[in-house]
């Protein structure tokens, strides 16, 4: 039932849609899609969920999914490239770019349009189960869209030293991107995962990401998720994990790009003794917006889960965080703590940041905290007492306080390439800062 | 140690300083020459550490009247980063931690930059890993600390080394430390004062602002200055010290009032 959809601004996005498949399935899941696609509205600042975001900016363009693909040499994207990986899946403006990706490791690491054939019921048990679209119109619209994305399935008992690299290049202007990935990491099996969302040129374009991680008992996941998107894009992305029997998922996400951006990641503790690390930062200036919202489900018994956000905020930019932290009545023995802190290097600079706790249970350790700041005076005394000028002073604090996040990424040559660009943008960002009185 | 012929490297001069509007430092006087160990004594509360960071040029500190002279020209002009590089030091308190710093590359970036204050040569990564690994051994340290971020999770006695370490990269000419000795066990007090010891010498100066008499066993002060209410009441040798920890602080209060009445 497509008819209901072609109405208003979420309606006018549904042009250009994949054809149907031959899976019945699947067809019905984008069906369903479309006709939540029609149901909903584009989320406003009334919404309590995006209270602090206006994407009003979006629905003043229009984007439309490109076609055909551009040629792109392979000295184009070297610059992101990761001399590590075992394997790379590489999308242009939302689609497959073949020629640009490899797998050595084996596996199933192939695009999804592709492997959901031969995958059927593997796929059909997890796609769309755990990131629910009922009631949110960006997983919806990317559902309605599912078509190339990245399918990727470590067997039981397989750990994969080296990473999977998913590199989602973004090319032109005015194009619609629904990049959908499912990571299925099957009992004991381990695998580390980057997502890298980049862009050649300045072009405003509609990112609108789904992944979906199922984890199966002892599993480890490692998810880098890297948001350096043109300074004009507007970047959506829903992440849903969801953690079987003592599982391990360690997310670290960074967003440096886009005009607004919207991350919300949902890790769901399903069985007893499940962890998680979740990790996030913002380093925005300009008039940019990045708003990361995360839960951390606690739904079973003995899980721990570890938070840290931070956000660096210059120029006009607003960063907004909202954590919620949900632990189930019987969710016992549960360890949970959360911190939220942030950095704000102009007077124009804003952050919203909201931890929310809700504790169910009454056998927890459950500590969160948020700061909002400037750079400490006696931190940047103690460097200045050595001899550093003060402006010399204030980037080595904000490099400092940024690297903390990018540290915990596990591919050594990303960590690098981030930190070296973490250095960059903070010797603009804090000497800026100098300005302050 | 006092020389003959030695040169005044400070002089402090009816100091008066203010934080948040109440003033703390109320006339202090003192004169430091070149290879002489000083030492602060006093109460909680009667200035010694406002003192240090004033000369240090700590900005939450306003300098209300006096001057401070060093090697002949006036210190309160200086930023504190030109008075590091002109060869003022002040080992801190409470070092400050800087998670995702790691330790070598903070005192390499201390040191070239100091250096090229000076119009010395600076040391590339490498050359740097050498030097610093010699200086270390004068403070007993583990390498390991390079590769930590500064002071991020160091014990109070690895903290204080690490600002000895400073001290020894920076080679100042007047090295103020303040309360070096508080937090340290038995075994890191003497290892720090050997330290301090080694780096002492004839050209440069050290003033210790201390609460205690047990670091004065470790490191042999010319003079001992007891402060209190922002001035420095008494000055007396290394035996002034002794009285002190015998004595307490109260008896020093009591002499200067009684002076004061029997001048009045």
């Amino acid at each position: 039932m497509n008819t209901a959809a072609t109405t208003g601004y979420l309606g006018s996005l549904l042009q250009g849609r994949p054809p149907a498949s031959s899976l019945t399935w699947l067809n019905q899941l984008r069906a369903n899609a479309v006709d939540r696609v029609g149901a909903l509205t584009v989320p406003t600042t009334r919404d309590e969920e995006w209270r602090f975001t206006d994407i009003s900016p979006l629905t003043k363009l229009s984007f439309q999914p490109a076609q055909g693909m551009p040629s792109l040499a392979a000295a184009a994207i070297t610059q992101w490239t990761i001399p590590e990986a075992a394997a790379r899946l590489v999308f242009v403006d939302g689609t497959y770019a073949p020629q640009h990706s490899f797998n050595h490791t084996g596996l199933t690491v192939e695009n999804l349009a592709a492997g959901v054939v031969p995958h059927s019921a593997a796929v059909q048990a997890h796609l769309g189960r755990h990131a629910a679209f009922e009631r949110n119109a960006f997983a919806a619209l990317n559902t309605a869209f599912l078509h190339d994305g990245a399918l990727i399935v470590v067997p039981r008992g397989l750990a994969l030293a080296a990473p999977v690299h998913l590199l989602f290049i973004a090319t032109r202007k005015h194009a619609a991107s629904y990049p959908r990935c499912l990571v299925v990491a099957e009992s004991g099996s381990a695998v580390t995962v980057v997502e890298d969302f980049v862009a050649i040129g300045n072009e405003a374009y509609f990112t609108n990401a789904v992944t979906e991680m199922a984890l199966g008992g002892n599993a480890q996941v490692h998810h880098v998720r890297v948001q350096r998107d043109g300074a004009e894009a507007f970047h959506f992305a829903n992440c849903a994990v969801s953690l079987a029997h003592a599982s391990r998922y360690h997310s670290v996400s960074v967003a440096l790009g886009a005009r607004i951006s919207r991350h919300n990641l949902g890790v769901l503790l399903a069985a007893e003794g499940a962890e998680c690390s979740i990790d996030g930062l913002a380093l925005i200036g300009g008039r940019q917006l990045a708003d990361s919202h995360t839960l951390i489900d606690h739904a079973m018994p003995q899980g721990v889960s570890r938070q840290l956000h931070k956000c660096i905020v210059d120029d006009a930019a607003r960063a907004v965080f909202n954590g919620n932290i949900m632990v189930r009545a019987g969710a016992q023995r549960t360890d949970s703590s959360q911190s939220s802190r942030n950095l704000l290097l102009s007077g124009k600079a804003r952050v919203d940041t909201k931890p929310q706790l809700e504790i169910f249970a009454d056998d927890v350790k459950c500590a969160h905290g948020a700061t909002v700041g400037q750079l400490d005076v006696d931190e940047v005394f103690y460097l200045r007492s050595r001899g550093l000028s003060d402006a010399a002073a204030r980037n080595l604090l904000t490099y400092a306080f940024g690297a903390e996040i990018i540290e915990r990424i596990p591919v050594v040559s990303l960590r690098n390439r981030l930190e070296q660009a973490l250095l960059a943008q903070t010797q603009t960002a804090a000497s800026g800062a100098v300005r302050q009185p | 140690m006092i020389y003959q012929d030695s040169k005044t490297l400070l002089a402090v001069r009816n100091l008066r300083a203010t934080v948040n509007g109440i003033e703390i430092l109320k006339g202090m006087d003192l004169t430091v020459k070149s290879g002489e160990v000083h030492a602060i004594m006093g109460p909680n509360g009667s200035g010694k550490s406002t003192f240090s960071k004033v000369l240090a040029g700590h900005p939450a500190y306003e300098v209300s009247g006096g001057d401070v002279v060093f090697e002949g020209s006036n210190l309160l002009e200086l930023a504190p980063e030109a008075r590091a590089r002109a060869g003022v030091f002040l080992g801190f308190q409470y070092p400050i931690e800087i998670p995702g710093v790691a330790n070598s590359q903070f005192l390499r970036l201390a040191y070239n930059t100091v250096q090229a204050g000076r119009g010395k040569d600076e040391l590339d990564p490498l050359e740097f890993d050498d030097f610093v690994r010699e200086k270390m051994k004068l403070l007993e340290m583990n390498p390991d600390f390079l590769d930590r971020s500064v002071n991020e999770g160091f014990s109070g006695g690895e903290k204080k080394r690490n600002e000895i370490l400073q001290m020894a990269l920076l080679e100042p000419k007047l090295a103020i430390l303040d309360e070096t000795d508080s937090g340290l066990d038995i075994d890191a007090l003497r290892i720090v004062a050997g330290g301090v010891n080694q780096l002492a010498h004839k050209d440069n100066a050290i003033v210790l602002v201390t609460h205690y008499q047990r670091l004065l066993n470790y490191i042999v002060p010319d003079y001992v200055h007891v402060m209190e209410s922002g001035r420095i009441v008494k000055t007396g040798g290394k035996e002034l010290a002794l009285e002190l920890e015998a004595r307490g602080y109260d008896w020093v209060g009591a002499e200067v009032k009684a002076k004061l009445r029997v001048s009045t």
